[in-house]
């Protein structure tokens, strides 16, 4: 992968890029107990897959949802936070 | 040696041994099974053979021995680490490299440098002397040293940087050493073989069999094994275990890439580090430099190598050594790096009865692989954390008890 897509600014080149990591629920932190809370802060899905992560074009500061295969580095998708169904 | 070296001439036959059997079949069952043939997993084989008498022990690996990241870092040993516990965990490691070659009766090119890591910003500087602090609290030898002093010892490199990040000191830290990977892993795998251990490559895990919390077997490729004892000492392949057994972790799976030039005369005696560059090189023994950079800026389960790699790498080796424009990168690789947040191994039992964890070891585990294998061996045997890594525990999250080894692996944050 050396080009992403960003849903606004188009395809650009992978350097414009950060990862922002996986995109996770956060549990309600006055909700919660501790391990919960934990498990939230510190644990990851760490095995191979397909992933929707957080990427952000960062010229433009826009962030955005990729879904991403971990193990072949193909981009399968993006599009902005809650517009999944227009993309 | 050139006799011996004629009778491979004049032999019919290869006229060395093997360095390890080749096993055909897995026994029905073992009293520990150890999931990876890299250094780690064959070290704590040979201390558990060697030290605590357990040989009917089952070494897997799925592809070939030291195949791995053992085979694939940069092979810096160094135990100028921040944290107290990181520093006598590495200290105790270092010692027993200087050992190794006379343990196995086998070469593995254990060369003394001295380490330089450099500070380019007074943040760092302030953090070096911080390091050399604890260090020498705790008998470790490392000192700061000025840029006169830098120039002295390695006269080749550009103090100015081209003006760009002019050095302004550093960590020297006259242990640091380099050693040739592969005889490691062969080392302890011979090691191991002879005293009854047993080698399967090509022999992949599949699954793990776990009945109410404690390890019974494990399904590979080549058959089912039953076993009481399980250790994962798989590096990048950790999270693919933890799922099969139903553990959650931190970790993540960067690739960490590394390469090397062509052979030169030598000229690098030192090691040289730059965090600020993202940069570490040496020279081996074979005259090629050996340069490594930062991780790989997101996750990717793959040991692909990519061209921004080498260039970016190639433009900071010139910032500090500008005569090297016209020497050729031969090779490029890359590993699966398991990284933790607190750059800190995880390590000891689990939650799961008979399953040993041997794990983050993310950019810093060579240096590590002769005390993981010793207190892996030990925790083994024992069934109880050995005392060097009680910090470094997996749940050692959920407690919010995080180890926060800023000292790990100079480049990789």
């Amino acid at each position: 992968m050396k080009l992403m897509t960003c849903p606004v600014n188009g395809t650009r080149p992978i350097s414009e890029f950060i990862c922002g990591g996986e995109l996770r629920p956060m549990p309600d932190p006055n909700q919660v107990d501790d391990e919960t809370w934990a498990d939230y802060v510190f644990h990851r899905n760490g095995a191979a897959g397909i992933k929707a992560e957080w990427w952000c074009h960062t010229p433009s500061n826009t962030w955005f949802v990729a879904e991403r295969n971990t193990q072949i580095d193909q981009v399968l998708r993006t599009y902005l936070y809650g517009q999944e169904e227009q993309s | 040696m050139p006799l011996r070296l004629l009778k491979f001439g004049l032999a019919k036959k290869y006229p060395e041994p093997r360095m390890f059997r080749q096993p055909d079949r897995l026994k029905p069952s073992y009293d520990a099974v150890i999931i990876g043939a890299g250094g780690h997993g064959l070290a704590a084989a040979y201390y558990l053979a060697r030290d605590h008498g357990i040989t009917n022990v089952a070494v897997l690996e799925k592809g070939y021995l030291g195949g791995g990241n053992t085979g694939r870092n940069t092979t810096i040993i160094r135990s100028n680490y921040l944290t107290p516990s990181g520093v006598k965990f590495y200290d105790e490691s270092v010692r027993l490299w200087q050992d190794l070659s006379q343990d196995f009766d086998l070469n593995i090119f254990y060369s003394t440098r001295g380490h330089f890591t450099l500070a380019h910003t007074d943040s760092s500087l302030r953090t070096m002397r911080w390091r050399a602090e604890v260090n020498k609290h705790l008998g470790v030898n490392s000192e700061l040293v000025d840029p006169d002093q830098i120039h002295a010892a390695c006269p080749q490199m550009d103090i100015d940087c081209g003006g760009h990040t002019p050095i302004l000191g550093a960590l020297y830290h006259a242990p640091g050493s380099i050693a040739r990977h592969d005889a490691v892993a062969w080392g302890y795998g011979r090691g191991a073989d002879q005293r009854g251990v047993e080698i399967h490559q090509q022999t992949e895990v599949l699954g793990i069999k776990v009945k109410s919390g404690q390890v019974t077997g494990v399904a590979t490729s080549q058959g089912e094994i039953e076993t009481t004892k399980l250790l994962c000492a798989v590096a990048g392949s950790t999270p693919k275990l933890l799922e099969m057994v139903g553990l959650r972790s931190p970790l993540v799976i960067h690739p960490l890439q590394a390469m090397v030039s062509e052979p030169m005369k030598p000229w690098l005696d030192q090691i040289i580090v730059s965090g600020s560059l993202h940069v570490y090189v040496s020279q081996s023994a074979r005259g090629e430099l050996v340069m490594g950079a930062s991780l790989d800026p997101y996750e990717l389960h793959s040991t692909r190598s990519t061209l921004d790699f080498t260039e970016g790498l190639a433009a900071h080796m010139l910032d500090l050594f500008p005569f090297l424009s016209h020497v050729k990168i031969v090779r490029q690789w890359a590993g699966m790096a398991d990284m933790t947040p607190d750059f800190a191994p995880m390590m000891g039992k689990t939650a799961i009865e008979g399953f040993y964890l041997d794990s983050g070891w993310g950019t810093w585990g060579f240096k590590a692989t002769p005390v993981c294998g010793k207190t892996m061996a030990a925790t083994v045997a024992g069934d109880r954390n050995h005392e060097l890594i009680q910090e470094f525990s997996l749940d050692r999250f959920s407690s919010y008890q995080l180890v926060g080894e800023k000292g790990a692996a100079s480049v990789g944050h």
